[in-house]
């Protein structure tokens, strides 16, 4: 019995331990991933290296024009996705008046969410470069990381909308408001941190996704930077993948690889930061 | 006086309603993207079968599109990103439940703070900066290591993917090993169990049907994940024998080859043909992730 008993707690001792190093194994590797890409790359930084245009076959200089590139892009597929995102949310969680209609659309959101991303820059080359004849331009990329969004946004703004009491609502209607001031004055408003969070997610994904402006918006080099929204653009993404698999300058340039790899990660990491500092504070003010 | 009011609020009501309309043609925006995706995938995908049979497609194991006598058999492809998922599953599986339960049951609020974080931080990660490392530095390392002809190879892609499906199979799996009631976990330590034999009989079976959402969810995203099997499973487009065989799955082949395929020619009809076996494919783990997670909820109430 006793023996048993002892069996059965070095059981659970060594699964603990097992579990535990697990566990920090993947943290080590996280740190070991940033700290090596940081420690590779920091040498290329200065402040040439982010407001200066690339020289030399892109063996020198600076990388301003993919940054003013991701930042148009981000900014374009903002535009898209937050209006419909938020308005679709709103819908979602404040009109039960088709529960049928409601449902086929959690459905779309979420079936939207697992579409790969490549799949996404295949349906943004048909139809916003060839059928709309938007060329490979920013509009065309804005639009096609916009809609690859959209659940991003609808998803974090549902769960905020959720979380404001229904007494809240309650509160409004009885004095007088209609639906749409109770919505805009008074749910969207306690809700804003948290669809404040879901905005700064999806400006990380759209400054980071490769695959979708691969075939959209992205340009190899550009002489000259964008001067309109037909115009193709660098990316910090795509800058990375060109630089490290094509041309001929691929070991010349790898301190610039890392280098531009820095950016992006302090870049995403920003975004993310902020969005989820926003989330952890929404949710203690919620709680206390 | 009174009318006016009346008519005031008549007013507000068409408001209302026309507000709800306008909503509701917002809402239904995701529902239309999808059928745009659907409608131009296909369009562009299907006249592929004018140049191939349905079976020579799918089973052929040549895919030469631009040579004179072009071949389009995707078999290879599919090999591929199937040998490339099951291995980074093999991988991430084991180690998202392991912190699945760490975050769940064992870890004090403390580590909490640090590991969650951390979590939604290889969650953000661009692939394109992974796809990187695994091409710089973990591809010379298993070269050396093992020495291979090249560390570009589906061991490298599957390794690199499995970090990257980590935060999605954790922090699901977390979220159903905590909404395990309370009182199971009680019922079993009143009768004599242990905490390692309660999460292991009692939670995790508890927990279960959370658990394969989590991991399927985790599996449909590593065959959708396009930048790092393009710089890093090397690329070729063969049935793989070993581990250590440079690879070419779905994603990766349509994002290389893109840019060379006239607009209209049959190298781009494949090319979206294959975008089409990626969307029904994740589609297909969608419906079946969010079956689970239904069926998940309806047994928590």
């Amino acid at each position: 019995m006793l023996s048993q008993q002892a069996k059965s707690d070095a059981i659970e001792k060594a699964a603990f331990s097992l579990i535990r190093i697990m566990s920090y194994l993947i943290l080590a590797f996280l740190i070991f991933i940033i700290g090596y890409i940081i420690a590779k790359g920091y040498s290329a930084l200065s402040w040439e290296f982010i407001s200066e245009m690339p020289k030399d076959e892109m063996t020198r200089g600076g990388i301003f024009p993919a940054i003013l590139g991701t930042f148009y892009l981000m900014i374009g597929s903002a535009l898209v996705s937050i209006p419909i995102g938020i308005i679709t949310a709103v819908y979602l969680t404040e009109y039960a008046g088709m529960p049928l209609l409601v449902k086929i659309i959690r459905v779309g959101v979420s079936n939207l969410a697992g579409v790969p991303s490549v799949v996404f820059g295949l349906f943004g080359l048909s139809l916003f470069v060839v059928f709309l004849d938007f060329g490979t331009s920013i509009l065309a990329g804005s639009l096609t990381l916009g809609v690859l969004n959209l659940p991003v946004i609808i998803r974090s703004t549902e769960e905020a909308l959720m979380t404001v009491p229904r007494t809240y609502r309650e509160a409004s209607l009885s004095l007088g408001a209609t639906r749409l001031q109770t919505i805009f004055r008074i749910v969207v408003p306690n809700a804003l941190p948290g669809i404040l969070t879901g905005v700064m997610l999806s400006l990380g994904r759209a400054a980071g996704e490769t695959a979708p402006i691969m075939f959209t918006a992205a340009s190899y080099y550009a002489p000259e930077l964008p001067n309109s929204i037909f115009s193709e653009v660098m990316a910090l993404p795509y800058h990375i993948y060109v630089m490290a698999t094509a041309g001929t300058h691929i070991l010349e340039t790898r301190h610039l690889q890392y280098g531009t790899a820095i950016i992006l990660i302090l870049l995403v990491l920003a975004l993310n930061s902020i969005g989820l500092f926003l989330r952890y504070r929404f949710r203690k003010q919620l709680k206390g | 006086m009174k009318d006016k009011k009346k008519r005031g609020i008549t007013k507000s009501l068409i408001a209302e309603k026309l507000f709800e309309k306008f909503f509701m043609i917002i809402g239904l925006s995701c529902l239309i993207v999808l059928l745009l995706i659907m409608l131009f995938l296909f369009g562009e995908g299907v006249p592929i079968l004018r140049d191939v049979t349905l079976s020579d497609f799918l089973l052929g194991a040549q895919w030469y599109p631009t040579s004179v006598n072009p071949r389009f058999g995707v078999l290879p492809l599919i090999a591929a990103s199937v040998a490339v998922t099951l291995l980074a599953s093999v991988i991430a599986v084991p180690l998202s439940l392991a912190i699945a339960v760490y975050l769940a049951e064992l870890a004090s609020p403390r580590v909490r703070e640090i590991l969650k974080p951390a979590i939604e931080i290889i969650a953000s990660i661009p692939s394109v900066v992974i796809g990187f490392f695994g091409m710089v530095v973990v591809a010379p390392f298993l070269q050396r290591q093992f020495d291979l002809d090249t560390g570009l190879n589906l061991f490298n892609a599957a390794l690199m993917l499995a970090f990257m499906a980590v935060p999605t199979i954790a922090s699901i799996s977390e979220d159903a090993i905590s909404s395990v009631p309370v009182s199971l976990k009680e019922g079993s330590y009143a009768l004599g169990a242990n905490r390692w034999q309660t999460i292991f009989r009692i939670v995790i079976p508890a927990a279960l049907s959370g658990i394969w959402t989590a991991v399927i969810l985790g599996i449909s995203r590593v065959i959708g994940e396009t930048m790092v099997v393009l710089m890093v499973a090397g690329g070729a487009a063969v049935v793989p024998d070993s581990i250590f065989d440079p690879v070419r799955p779905l994603t990766s082949n349509i994002a290389a080859e893109m840019a060379e395929a006239p607009v209209g020619g049959s190298h781009y009809h494949a090319l979206f043909a294959i975008g089409i076996i990626l969307f029904i494919i994740t589609f297909v783990f969608n419906i079946i992730a969010d079956y689970l997670s239904n069926k998940y909820r309806f047994k928590e109430n």
